[in-house]
């Protein structure tokens, strides 16, 4: 495509402008990197070809059997974990697992640029060559097939194909009826629980610093944001990276640089293979987490801002609607057009 | 009569080792070709995995590098070696460490026994076939390429160009018709020593040395000069996505893989192990006399290359995202806009549903509050009914209903008082049918029962709107269907353009109307136009409305649908 000069000019001063920006990502992340000390290092049995997971986790061990039952079936050989000062045992429930490594801080978890700064060191140091996830503990990877392709299989093809990335859009799940008249065990499927999720009332722009796609929208827009859409959480992540250790996450996994690494759509008519992240955040601990995090204020940037939404969300809402959709496999998820099997056969 | 192979390994070593012994122990010599860029102490261990089998050999290396002239120079070196030390050969089959046979060994032989004369290697013109991914076919042939296009793309490119723009064209050798195809291939003693000890080989060589990809056409190429009997198919099943890539098969394509019925598949995933242990299949004399049939895979594949390039139409979604501008079908499904008829048919809407049963929305750009046919909150697939959320992105928005509900045909009111962000959307829309009439806004105002001169200020600012929405509908981008009519032409015969609309919701299965909707009361309208007028505020998309022709609202005869029989 013919692109005139003054656009051409503009688009390398950009580029240029996000290389600085990386460069000094890289910097901090180093600057930081004292933050985290270890507490059980398992590293030295990382195999070459090994799939990490990344990890931060603050009060989970109500969701950790799953979470690592679940990523352990699709193939995972190493979760490195950041625990954010805990006091329910997660640590001690994480140092006794065989395939873990454990680190631990103290620090501001806002101020580490809410984990990804220490996040960002581990994947510096053992994530280089490796297909690292990153996600957090609510939320579990599921993408076209996968419960008969694991993800050794599903990165084959991504680097045969030549895609350093892997983009999934977080669905929340929510259970029908008021949020804290469920109960969870820990180990069972958050998805007998948290059954229902929405369909499509997803907001798609691109993002014009980043050039990535900029997804808003879902239940958390409908309910506790419909009158401040501006700051509904944005839904659009890159979790499944071949890293190097020149890559930088931005904020969370939402953008990475260098940016082709989020460049996970197709601005043509066709489409690229895409996965869905099940945010299991409404679990029914969401009430006390939200009272600590009122106190905390760790989560946002302005957290006054949010004040609304926090209180809402501790006054066991209900989400639910008539046509609220139950989940019921990928294929359902693939139907429904909230992911994507591309030219995956 | 042996059949012997030719297997190219540059990674894998352990599934190609099982490939080597499995083609020996079926009785076929094997020379393998070891990529040269594979380190000492890799390839000793290979061959020493391999040292217990007699009739296996191991030819001089090579650099093999995708695309360049290595792999040919390989498959040359191992040919030669394959066909001096084994006499009794006399087809060869050019395979990967990555091809893993499907049948028995003994059915690929005695289908190639049976068929002596014939070279199995898929050959095409370049004039004729538009396989090529990148645009380089016959240019392939013509052009030079020192340049690796896998390492150094940009030069690559650039010398591409650089080429075109001099205008440069190699000559082709004599006698040779650029030919190109699988690289995989199954030939025959005869044509391999005519190929291999052409006294034109050196020329032949410079040539194809030079020439891009020289796998896919020197054998390709040349077999049309020397074969006797040119079967133009490959034995090894491959595909390949729109870029050219190759497909790799997972433990999940068992069946599809069974029911292709072909010789050897490839590229197997080194890690599919119930692929490995499956295949090849069981000796079985009832279907062994299969010809091989891969049109349920080629089906699968190009469905695949199909969702990729096109994807589904009006879905936007986190790996599809058409840019607008680029494109002028948006939506999932057709729908129709209806402007100014609800102002003109108090309860229009709830006899639309009547007469068509579509889902009829009211006005979901409304200011105050998306109005869902259902009058919901919330509307299928999570759609709120919040303006803000709306207006935040309302382009987004009506593709999410749309697509959401795409099994049905959906309709909304929309006017001048409502948001008007979606304008150029629906304007340019091929899916939108856009039903207006023009200056219907006056009806409410008139009925509200203000005067002339309380209402000036309003109709001006509400005729300025819908003028400047008729101006996008009017320009030539706008691809929705179209239809305009101002309110003095549409209340003369309004059936005609009421049973356009209904027609085309409802398809042949729309009924001629019976039921006409209550008009509103238009008593004193005229004056009030005239008023209006008389205020300085010329309503001009109105239309002349007088005295005469507000009082009718006839329903003139549908004439008879013209059908022809069909007897």
């Amino acid at each position: 495509m013919p692109v005139s000069g003054g656009k051409r000019v503009r688009s390398l001063w950009l580029a240029y402008r996000l290389r600085w920006k990386r460069r000094r990502f890289l910097f901090r992340i180093w600057r930081k990197r004292k933050q985290i000390s270890v507490k059980v290092d398992r590293t030295g049995g990382i195999g070459k070809t090994a799939i990490l997971a990344f990890v931060t986790v603050r009060n989970e061990v109500e969701r950790l059997p799953y979470f690592l039952a679940h990523y352990r079936k699709l193939g995972v050989d190493h979760f490195l974990f950041v625990d954010n000062g805990s006091d329910d045992g997660t640590a001690a429930y994480l140092a006794d697992q065989p395939d873990v490594s454990v680190w631990t801080t103290a620090h501001s978890y806002r101020l580490a640029r809410f984990g990804m700064d220490w996040l960002g060191w581990l994947l510096w140091r053992y994530g280089s060559g490796h297909w690292c996830l990153t996600v957090d503990a609510d939320e579990l990877l599921v993408y076209p097939e996968c419960e008969t392709r694991d993800l050794k299989v599903l990165t084959t093809w991504l680097d045969e194909q030549g895609c350093p990335s892997f983009g999934a859009i977080m669905l929340d799940l929510y259970p029908k009826g008021a949020l804290e008249d469920v109960k969870y065990e820990p180990g069972d499927d958050p998805r007998d629980v948290l059954a229902w999720f929405d369909a499509d009332n997803y907001r798609h722009r691109w993002h014009h610093y980043y050039g990535n796609l900029w997804i808003q929208g879902g239940v958390r827009e409908r309910v506790f944001f419909a009158q401040d859409p501006g700051r509904a959480p944005t839904l659009n992540k890159t979790p499944l990276v071949k890293w190097h250790w020149r890559y930088a996450y931005v904020s969370s996994t939402h953008q990475a640089l260098p940016t082709r690494l989020h460049d996970v759509f197709d601005l043509e008519a066709g489409t690229k293979a895409s996965g869905v992240l099940l945010h299991t955040k409404f679990l029914p601990m969401i009430g006390s987490k939200t009272k600590e995090e009122m106190v905390r204020r760790q989560h946002f940037e302005n957290s006054s801002l949010y004040t609304a939404y926090h209180q809402k969300l501790s006054q066991n809402p209900v989400l639910w609607h008539q046509g609220s959709c139950r989940y019921q496999s990928t294929e359902q998820l693939v139907k429904l057009g909230l992911m994507s099997k591309g030219g995956w056969v | 009569m042996t059949l012997g192979v030719v297997m190219l390994v540059h990674t894998g070593f352990d599934r190609a080792a099982q490939m080597v012994r499995h083609w020996s122990d079926a009785g076929c010599p094997v020379v393998v070709h070891v990529d040269s860029n594979v380190g000492k102490k890799a390839y000793d261990q290979f061959v020493q995995s391999l040292a217990d089998l007699s009739d296996v050999r191991f030819c001089a290396r090579h650099r093999c590098e995708w695309g360049t002239w290595g792999l040919v120079a390989a498959s040359q070196e191992a040919t030669t070696l394959l066909l001096e030390e084994f006499a009794q050969v006399q087809h060869v089959y050019l395979a990967s460490g990555a091809c893993l046979p499907l049948r028995p060994v003994q059915e690929l032989r005695a289908y190639l026994e049976a068929r002596p004369d014939t070279d199995f290697i898929e050959s095409a013109t370049t004039a004729d076939v538009p396989w090529t991914v990148g645009g380089l076919d016959r240019e392939r042939f013509t052009l030079h390429f020192p340049f690796a296009w896998k390492k150094h793309r940009r030069l690559f490119d650039r010398f591409v160009q650089l080429q075109q723009a001099v205008g440069y064209k190699r000559a082709i050798p004599d006698g040779l018709v650029p030919h190109m195809g699988s690289q995989w291939w199954c030939l025959t003693r005869q044509t391999l020593d005519a190929i291999l000890q052409d006294p034109n080989r050196a020329t032949y060589e410079k040539y194809f040395r030079r020439v891009w990809i020289p796998d896919e056409s020197y054998y390709q190429t040349l077999a049309r000069l020397h074969s006797r009997k040119i079967e133009s198919r490959s034995l090894t099943l491959a595909k390949f996505d729109f870029q050219g890539k190759p497909h790799i098969f997972f433990d999940d394509h068992l069946e599809l893989l069974q029911r292709s019925h072909c010789f050897v598949a490839r590229k197997i995933w080194h890690d599919a192990n119930l692929l490995y242990q499956v295949f090849p299949r069981p000796s079985d004399p009832s279907i062994a006399s299969q010809e091989p049939n891969s049109s349920t895979i080629d089906r699968v594949f190009s469905q695949a290359v199909e969702r990729r390039t096109r994807g589904r139409q009006g879905l936007f979604m986190q790996s599809r995202f058409p840019s607008t501008d680029r494109q002028n079908c948006i939506a999932a499904a057709p729908y129709a806009v209806l402007h100014g008829l609800d102002d003109v048919f108090p309860d229009f809407q709830s006899w639309l549903t009547k007469q068509t049963g579509a889902q009829v929305h009211g006005h979901l750009f409304a200011r105050d509050r998306v109005h869902f046919a259902d009058e919901s909150t919330t509307y299928r697939g999570g759609l709120s009914d919040s303006a803000r959320l709306r207006d935040y992105n309302a382009k987004m928005f009506l593709t999410n209903l749309i697509w959401n509900g795409r099994d049905d045909y959906h309709c909304f009111q929309f006017g001048p008082s409502d948001s008007q962000d979606i304008r150029w959307t629906l304007a340019k829309d091929t899916q939108a049918s856009i039903w207006v009439v023009s200056g219907a806004w006056s009806i409410p105002l008139f009925a509200s029962g203000r005067s002339a001169s309380d209402v000036r200020a309003e109709a001006a600012r509400l005729q300025r709107i819908e003028d400047l929405f008729l101006k996008r509908l009017r320009s030539p981008q706008a691809y929705a269907r179209i239809k305009i009519t101002t309110l003095a032409e549409f209340i003369e015969a309004p059936m005609e353009m009421l049973q356009s609309i209904i027609d085309e919701i409802a398809g042949h299965k729309g009924n001629a109307l019976t039921e006409v909707p209550k008009m509103a009361d238009l008593k004193g309208f005229p004056d009030f136009l005239q008023d209006l007028k008389n205020q300085g505020m010329h309503p001009f998309l109105t239309g002349n409305i007088t005295v005469g022709n507000t009082g009718k609202s006839s329903s003139p005869q549908r004439r008879k649908p013209y059908v022809i029989s069909q007897k």
